[in-house]
């Protein structure tokens, strides 16, 4: 074992910023500017190295350490057999079984890592040893050699001379992936216009979320926000993906609190019935829930990215990362009193996509 | 000693062996490559470990999860949600939890030990960019790393999901909003990801594939290759007396290195274990399935994805009365999500990717480095690592601003507006502020070297000047101090400069005209001849102002 002071020169001389791969070298060339490098410090002697007793001690708590691991997978398997979770259903059973085993299991593991590295650093040498580095770069013979061996085999392979063979591998090879991407095209179907499309239509009836019982009009208090799914739901054949563009929100609040619209959106004015408002759930940035009513200001908010959008100007958006207000949904009262759809969203609910168009 | 060999028994399996896979090469070659120590090293060891546990804990996971949305009617152990339409994602994930004894605290250990996982990839990622370790001849492993730590990230996000549960939905809803964004193909994209519309019937068997075979396998072929490229170059190791560019001071791999680092290998296993033990993560039963309309308020990602979350709240719709999105001849661009979405994290990887090459043309080092560097020697480039974490501290923090906003009782839309401000001035002030710590740790140690230690011992000559006597550092101690190489600036070529050549001499004096140089021994034989000069003091000779004078050290350039 060396443990020796050792100064190792570097008989490559620095050539910063030269091309070569000399290895960098602190006490190199320029020494009369430099330090030396005082070579490694003499070894000092652990006292389980010098004191047969403190080595004897280390041993000992090595040992008794291996032993606690074993108590710990003791701990585990009594837990195991001894707490079943199917008889007690509750989470505070659970949450015992969880802590027993992973208390158990957990210290069994830890202890055998302590009791190895507890004996690697008392009980092992701890004699620094020093290896010497190498070029990573092969000799300029092996380099010259290397570049033959390539040369030779391509000279012999004939790959640069048969150019037909060399041009109809390259060109065969070329269109080989296509079929490797072409095989993904069934991955999904195109998106056609179903972006555009939801449940929504004129006469639909809006009903509960999850349950699917109509609302009259006149349960629709001040201040009262109801989770709306369209009529039917239910028994459409993607009932998930069409509520991911269907979910409503419908809130009332005091007619007169509303802007009015001007202009082309004028006609929205009276979207309302008599200051029950309905708006899609699905925020305009990136499509999560927009389910957070503030009932003192008349906010919406996204609870996923602040998006905040304001029921007083037609929910416009007043903060947050969304750039459209949310789509409202027309709505009326049917001969029966239950609140219906008058007409699907004027345009696509949820998030941005390229081919969506400008936007009201 | 006893041989091996002197046992008959062991000589015939070691002889069998050998003759076929010629293990006493093996053994020759790699038992006793040294290895050297220090507490950073084992940042990379805990990301190592973490995947084991990864495999061991996500292995036994498998064996009751059913990766399907299939929907069903949950008839579990759990309660609350007996009765209720769940797909069967949900519900395997609910009975491991419920009705496999050891399985939730498997889950929690598989939960944990991914959050632990990419944390310790970060952090072995600092380490190695805040000490040079990415220098040649390690470029090409820096960037193998750099497709370990996405790679964690993709396995991260897409076992995530895999519950089904009501908050990773909404994730995923996110990421597919995300993708719809991306000019031109990105609603195709969606579509196809997607098998439909979201959130379809497909996306979770197809991220289960991903998560289980295709990114763990590229994740260990990578991290073979990771470890051979740190087998065939060797560690590299902090300067110190009798460290040097060409050697490996350490322990040889067997017996002590295999001991600690297999002892360590226990400790993170169990530490993991405890941890799932004792601190629930993850409930997934509190969540509910997923369901596009319900959300609960306070929706996090896990840690490693809050950064790309956090960008996203911070991008304002709208600046003034301008909007981030935007249409051109019926075509959406949304710049509010594509910014934060997609170009500020592949701008990040970019960087990431490009700065060992970045360095290398500023320093024009081309030489191999073998030897760390201490953070403090590299001022400029300390300061932007800490520049990039502030940065993707920033982001993060964003992406609690509700949480924060809740439990501050501070306005959600402040703390935005005070988060976004820090985008953009946090970094610089954050470079400039460890650029001069490191500069002033730099002429702290070059005080040290010089004059050694402050002993607080004060002697009063016999003129009645007052002096602290200095005790100087021993050439170990002083070694640790001087061993570093003055930076070099890559000037003007002489003749025509190209435009290039004059952006890199301007970037490479950004990089390297503030520095402290290094302590020479011609300098240390001035201080000590000044220190002597306390001596000649006591008949009365000496200059006054000397002391404050030569504790300045010499930093060259401007930039104060």
């Amino acid at each position: 074992m060396k443990d020796s002071p050792t100064t190792e020169h570097n008989d490559a001389g620095p050539s910063h910023g030269g091309v070569g791969t000399d290895l960098a070298a602190p006490e190199g060339a320029a020494l009369d500017n430099r330090f030396a490098n005082p070579g490694l410090p003499a070894h000092r002697y652990r006292t389980t190295d010098i004191d047969p007793a403190a080595a004897k001690r280390a041993e000992r708590q090595v040992s008794t350490i291996f032993l606690l691991s074993a108590v710990g997978t003791l701990v585990f398997l009594v837990g195991y057999f001894a707490l079943p979770i199917d008889d007690d259903k509750s989470l505070g059973r659970l949450q015992l079984s969880t802590m027993v085993l992973g208390l158990g299991l957990g210290f069994a593991i830890f202890l055998i890592g302590i009791g190895l590295v507890h004996w690697a650093k008392t009980l092992m040498p701890d004699h620094e040893q020093i290896e010497l580095r190498h070029d990573i770069r092969g000799t300029d013979e092996e380099r010259r050699d290397a570049s033959n061996i390539i040369l030779d085999g391509v000279e012999e392979s004939g790959i640069m001379r048969r150019t037909v063979i060399r041009n109809s591998l390259i060109g065969a090879m070329a269109i080989l992936p296509i079929p490797a991407v072409v095989l993904f095209r069934d991955l999904g179907p195109l998106p056609g216009t179903v972006l555009r499309e939801s449940l929504w239509e004129e006469g639909v009836r809006l009903t509960r979320d999850p349950d699917g019982t109509p609302i009259r009009a006149a349960d629709v208090t001040f201040g009262s926000v109801f989770h709306v799914i369209p009529d039917g739901l239910s028994e459409s054949s993607h009932p998930i993906e069409e509520k991911a563009k269907a979910a409503v929100l419908l809130i009332r609040i005091q007619p007169e609190d509303v802007q009015p619209l001007e202009g082309d959106l004028a006609v929205r004015n009276d979207w309302d019935y008599d200051g029950i408002y309905a708006y899609s759930k699905i925020c305009t940035h990136v499509g999560c829930p927009v389910a957070l009513y503030e009932q003192q200001t008349h906010h919406l908010l996204c609870p996923c990215h602040q998006s905040t959008f304001d029921l007083t100007q037609h929910c416009k958006v007043i903060f947050g990362p969304a750039k459209r207000p949310l789509p409202q949904l027309p709505i009326t009262v049917d001969g029966e009193g239950y609140l219906v759809a008058s007409g699907p969203f004027p345009e696509p609910p949820g998030p941005s996509y390229w081919e969506r168009g400008a936007s009201a | 000693m006893s041989s091996i060999l002197t046992d008959k028994r062991t000589a015939t399996l070691a002889g069998y062996v050998d003759d076929r896979v010629g293990a006493s090469k093996i053994v020759k070659t790699f038992a006793r490559k040294i290895f050297p120590d220090h507490w950073s090293f084992m940042l990379g060891e805990i990301a190592l470990y973490t995947f084991v546990v990864l495999l061991i804990s996500g292995t036994f996971l498998t064996f009751w999860y059913t990766p399907s949305m299939a929907l069903t009617t949950y008839e579990g152990s759990y309660a609350p949600l007996v009765g209720q339409t769940v797909s069967e994602a949900y519900e395997t994930t609910l009975n491991i939890s419920f009705d496999i004894r050891g399985g939730l605290l498997m889950r929690q250990i598989h939960h944990w030990a991914a959050l632990l996982f990419v944390a310790a990839i970060l952090a072995h990622m600092a380490r190695v960019f805040v000490t040079g370790a990415f220098r040649k001849p390690r470029e090409l492993n820096w960037i193998v790393g750099c497709l370990l730590a996405i790679l964690a990230l993709a396995a991260g996000f897409t076992g995530y999901s895999l519950p089904d549960d009501l908050l990773s939905g909404n994730g995923l809803r996110i990421i597919s909003g995300v993708i719809q964004a991306i000019p031109v193909v990105g609603t195709y994209l969606a579509f196809f990801i997607f098998g439909g519309e979201f959130p379809g019937e497909v996306i979770i068997p197809r991220l289960f594939i991903l998560h289980v075979m295709l990114i763990p396998a590229a994740l260990l072929a990578l991290i073979g290759v990771h470890l051979g490229l740190l087998v065939l170059h060797k560690h590299m190791q902090f300067p110190a007396p009798g460290r040097t560019n060409t050697n490996v001071v350490g322990y040889p791999v067997f017996p002590v290195y295999a001991a600690k680092a297999g002892g360590f290998f226990f400790i993170v296993f169990g530490v993991v274990v405890l941890m799932a033990a004792v601190v629930t993560i993850n409930p997934i039963w509190a969540y509910g399935p997923y369901d596009p309309s319900p959300i609960g308020a306070g929706t996090q990602p896990d840690w490693y994805i809050l950064f790309v979350d956090g960008a996203l709240r911070l991008m304002p719709g709208w600046l003034g009365p301008i909007p981030t999105e935007f249409t051109t001849f019926g075509y959406v661009w949304s710049l509010n999500i594509l910014l934060p979405g997609a170009v500020v994290p592949g701008l990040m990887i970019m960087a990431l990717f490009a700065y060992p090459w970045v360095e290398q043309w500023l320093s024009g080092d081309t030489r191999e480095h073998h030897l760390l560097d201490r953070p403090r020697n590299k001022p400029t480039r300390t300061g932007l690592g800490v520049a990039a974490l502030v940065f993707y501290v920033v982001m993060a923090l964003a992406a609690t601003n509700d949480l924060v906003a809740t439990h501050f009782h501070i306005s959600i839309n402040d703390m935005t507006y005070v988060l976004r401000t820090l985008f953009f001035v946090g970094p610089p002030l954050a470079f400039w502020v460890t650029k001069r710590v490191c500069l002033g740790l730099q002429r702290r140690d070059r005080d040290l070297a010089l004059h050694g230690r402050e002993t607080g011992r004060i002697v009063r000559t016999a003129d009645g000047e007052y002096f602290e006597v200095h005790e100087p550092l021993d050439v170990y101690e002083r070694w640790n101090l001087v061993q570093q190489e003055a930076d070099q600036l890559v000037p003007l070529p002489t003749g025509k400069a190209s435009g290039l050549d004059k952006l890199r001499a301007r970037m490479s004096a950004f990089f390297f005209e503030d520095r402290i140089e290094p302590v020479t021994p011609a300098e240390l034989e001035a201080a000590h001849a000044h220190d002597d000069g306390h001596g000649r003091a006591l008949e009365g000779d000496t200059d006054p102002h000397a002391v404050s004078a030569s504790g300045r050290g010499s930093e060259t350039g401007h930039g104060h």
